[in-house]
């Protein structure tokens, strides 16, 4: 479904990814991890087309997206939540919710109710500015946000930082549900055990290349994978 | 004497807003304070003088006085948003990856070559146009209201209201609010920055070109500098107000026009040429007391 084809986004200076190769099939939640500054985040801000690419492709259901501007790449059904929420202070829940919905991608109805439904406290507080939000409520708005643009592929960065082990847990629930009703999870985090439970697959990036993937089962059994990311 | 200076402030108030509010539109949603704001206004200004002189000319101010008015309005609107437009395209559009002090330069020179180009193409001298309104107003409490005051009052407490519901619950101003809080965030949800930059631009300017035209009604009298006072004024009025506030620039352009208007006549008196200066000595005292402005924001909410 996405494909990212040795790509080689020129990040400022230095070279921040050397060649990345990741391919997510529909329905799947794959996990990438790695450490601080692996290009985690690098990677996703270049498929959201924030960050052009120097080299290499990026692919969604055949159709060549890179290059496209951020609007048009997710008017082509990807969203992102970027690391830090980045919730809209000044917007009230609700209009930081309808601008999720900016594109008009389905039926705008439908899609409060189903994000409604997964964080019914978003509902009680819609009336509320996003910078008066709790931390987690904060992480609910900003993927209860992005699921307002209907997408394919849902980019989630670091979605476990700085909340407590019961809003995590809570989290990544959401994501286990999000993923169920069909759509599909990148997941980018630093909390690699959890991350590998949830996922089928995963990926680990070090110093921008890829260096490991595999089942995701796989990877919480592998030596390297455990002394390095799982603490063990 | 008192209610006279009170009106006179309010309809000088009232324009200064409606331009101050280009300023704060624009600085809030690029952080740039966009020196060439004036001379939209000026340009704006210009146009409505030449386009009522030939109404005038061709009889139509003596058929339908309303219609040559809203017809000088809509042609003013159109042509100083196109202004407005393609100076951001031309002039700060290459330029926004640059640091800030790199537009802020461009906006000077757009600046200057604007005044420029008008005083080469109109000529240095003040270009003047008889008023066909004349003073005709009314009476209250033997203070004289001319219709036009009345007019500049009304029709900018009218656009100020339908901006501040435009900014407040179209989707449009919504996005203008999500982009001047977090441009990368608001193009992750597929916002087109450059359209809503476009488009504050395009309003910033039709605001800038409606205060022109009805000063050029009001005082019958425009030159190719007068875009650099009153773009200076209507900058303190938005500073006054706290810029990046769209209801600060409103109040800021009033209380200045009001301090002006009642501090010449009640504070300056035989000083009277220090008028201008009152603005300043305003700005400066708020800028000490309060740096953000009346109804500004502190910064620290940038995360």
């Amino acid at each position: 479904m996405l494909k990212l084809e040795k790509v080689d986004p020129f990040y400022g200076p230095i070279e921040a990814l050397k060649g990345i190769n990741i391919e997510i099939s529909h329905g799947e939640i794959v996990s990438l991890i790695g450490s601080n500054g692996a290009g985690k985040s690098t990677c996703l801000m270049t498929v959201s087309g924030i960050l052009k690419p120097s080299s290499g492709r990026i692919v969604l259901d055949n159709v060549d997206i890179t290059g496209m501007p951020p609007h048009r790449i997710v008017k082509m059904g990807i969203s992102q939540v970027p690391e830090g929420r980045r919730i809209f202070p000044r917007l009230t829940v609700l209009e930081n919710l309808e601008m999720g919905a900016f594109l008009g991608r389905g039926n705008f109805s439908l899609l409060i109710e189903r994000v409604y439904k997964l964080f019914p406290v978003l509902k009680e507080r819609y009336r509320q500015y996003g910078g008066t939000l709790s931390g987690g409520e904060q992480q609910m708005l900003a993927i209860g946000r992005a699921m307002m643009s209907n997408p394919k592929i849902l980019l989630l960065d670091e979605p476990s930082l700085g909340l407590s082990p019961i809003m995590v847990s809570k989290i990544f629930k959401t994501i286990h549900e999000i993923n169920r009703e069909g759509v599909t999870v990148l997941l980018v985090e630093q909390n690699a055990r959890a991350a590998l439970k949830l996922s089928n697959r995963g990926y680990v990036i070090e110093n921008g290349t890829i260096t490991i993937q595999g089942e995701s089962e796989e990877m919480l059994n592998n030596e390297k994978v455990r002394h390095a990311y799982l603490g063990e | 004497m008192f209610l006279q200076q009170l009106i006179n402030g309010l309809t000088l108030g009232s324009v200064y807003a409606l331009i101050a509010l280009g300023y704060t539109m624009v600085y809030g949603i690029l952080e740039l304070i966009n020196f060439a704001h004036g001379e939209i206004y000026m340009l704006g200004a210009y146009l409505g003088i030449i386009l009522l002189g030939f109404f005038t000319a061709i009889g139509l101010t003596s058929q339908s006085l309303s219609l040559s008015i809203i017809l000088t309005l809509i042609l003013t609107i159109i042509f100083c948003s196109s202004y407005g437009f393609t100076i951001e395209k031309i002039a700060y559009k290459p330029l926004r990856r640059s640091p800030r002090l790199s537009p802020l330069i461009s906006a000077i020179g757009v600046s200057i070559f604007l005044q420029n180009y008008v005083m080469l193409t109109q000529g240095a001298t003040d270009k003047v146009f008889s008023s066909i309104f004349g003073n005709a107003g009314f009476d209250f409490l033997s203070t004289r209201i001319t219709y036009l005051q009345l007019a500049i009052i009304l029709v900018s407490a009218v656009i100020m209201l339908l901006l501040h519901a435009f900014i407040l619950k179209t989707k449009t101003g919504k996005a203008m609010r999500a982009v001047a809080q977090d441009k990368t965030m608001a193009s992750l949800l597929g916002i087109n920055i450059d359209t809503v930059i476009s488009a504050t631009f395009i309003i910033g300017s039709g605001l800038a070109a409606i205060a022109g035209v009805m000063v050029a009604m009001y005082y019958g009298l425009v030159n190719y500098y007068i875009g650099y006072t009153a773009g200076i004024k209507a900058f303190t009025a938005a500073v006054l107000g706290g810029i990046g506030s769209v209801p600060g620039a409103m109040l800021g352009g009033v209380i200045l026009g009001l301090a002006e208007s009642l501090g010449a006549s009640y504070i300056l008196r035989e000083y009277i040429e220090y008028k201008d200066a009152f603005a300043f000595i305003i700005l400066i005292t708020i800028l000490l007391a309060k740096p953000e402005g009346l109804l500004g924001k502190t910064s620290e909410e940038k995360i």
